[in-house]
């Protein structure tokens, strides 16, 4: 694969050297002279000088045939020109950008620039993933299909504990889809009896988060 | 017509106070609180007393465009010192507000010229520069006289 990449700072660079170790063949492009003759001692003739938002810096590095464009320079404008451009004007199939102000992300959206990664959003989910808020996780979001998967503790006095999965009572377009239990996992069935102290996968359509954690939640509390 | 103008540098403090001066209702978004200065320039009193609105921000936070009155803008001028910002933050201004009429001030004549082949309204001075240099040193209508 031919990958371009925007910005030699500690991302691009390191990201560069990680490609071509992989076998993959690399230009990094970087703007700033003293940066790039650093970084031009280790990767030699895969980084080149320039301004990778200018069209003849993109072409001298090949764009028309690179497979992607990953953009991680530190300005989020730069990223998403340098996607845009790298889509739209020539068409390469895969680009990434990385977004350095979390707040700019729906500027990346409305521009249809995605995936657009953010660090920071990326370590908020790791805390989230760590310090549950509701005891409620996020796995998954899958925004264009309009579903996500969410995993959950069973509390001991919850409505759902001691219960049949059939017999819980849960909103309408949501599904339990595994259970991990004593370290193992499985798939439920109906009539697969939920336990206190259960992490619960569940499959389910934005919005009815609510009516889930009341069943899993103690006392069918709301937090 | 309401204009909103981001970036109060030469040309969007120029062009602001212009506009003013024409009638119309003028809000000016710009990073620095120092480029007021600018627009206090030639006036009797100060850019507010003259009618103007002035809220300090980058055009990329919603706050702060929504403050300086986007949403009932019918003009959106971008004109700060940077061609990927003027690009990014005219297309906001179209696709996310749908103001009517949006001008980008792009000063490199390659991403100007693709840009306005997309749709978007750009201005490129350097582009302007050159064919006034050309026709000052080689005189004017060379192409059309060869």
């Amino acid at each position: 694969m031919y990958v371009l990449v925007a910005g030699a700072g500690k991302v691009g660079w390191n990201l560069a050297r990680e490609l071509i170790a992989k076998g993959h063949e690399v230009t990094l492009v970087e703007h700033n002279r003293r940066r790039y003759l650093i970084v031009e001692q280790e990767l030699e003739h895969a980084v080149q000088y320039g301004d990778a938002t200018e069209l003849w810096i993109l072409e001298r590095a090949g764009i028309q045939r690179a497979d992607m464009v990953i953009a991680v320079t530190g300005d989020d404008e730069d990223n998403m020109l340098i996607c845009q451009v790298a889509k739209e004007k020539y068409l390469v199939d895969r680009i990434i950008a990385r977004v350095n102000n979390p707040r700019n992300l729906q500027h990346f959206k409305l521009l249809d620039i995605l995936p657009a990664v953010s660090a920071t959003d990326l370590i908020l989910r790791l805390i989230e993933h760590e310090v549950p808020k509701y005891g409620l996780v996020h796995l998954l979001d899958l925004e264009e299909e309009q579903l996500e998967i969410i995993e959950m503790e069973v509390a001991d006095d919850a409505p759902a504990a001691g219960r049949k999965v059939i017999d819980i009572d849960l909103p309408d377009g949501s599904l339990i889809i595994s259970v991990l239990r004593e370290g193992g996992g499985m798939v439920p069935k109906g009539d697969t009896v939920i336990e206190a102290g259960d992490e619960v996968l569940l499959v389910l359509d934005p919005g009815v988060e609510a009516d889930i954690t009341a069943q899993f939640s103690p006392n069918g509390q709301v937090q | 017509m309401f204009v909103l103008i981001v970036g109060a540098g030469r040309v969007g403090s120029t062009i602001a106070k212009r506009a003013l001066n024409d009638g119309h209702e003028v809000s000016v978004l710009d990073e620095d609180p120092l480029s007021h200065e600018r627009l206090d320039v030639d006036l009797d009193g100060s850019w507010e007393d003259a009618g103007g609105q002035f809220t300090v921000g980058t055009a990329l936070e919603m706050e702060a465009l929504l403050e300086a009155g986007i949403e009932r803008a019918d003009v959106f001028i971008a004109s700060t010192d940077g061609d990927n910002t003027n690009l990014v933050i005219s297309q906001i201004a179209q696709k996310r507000f749908a103001v009517d009429r949006v001008v980008a001030r792009v000063l490199d004549p390659a991403r100007a010229s693709w840009y306005a082949e997309q749709g978007l309204n750009t201005v490129c001075p350097t582009k302007t520069a050159i064919e006034l240099l050309t026709a000052a040193v080689f005189g004017p209508d060379e192409e059309a006289a060869a």
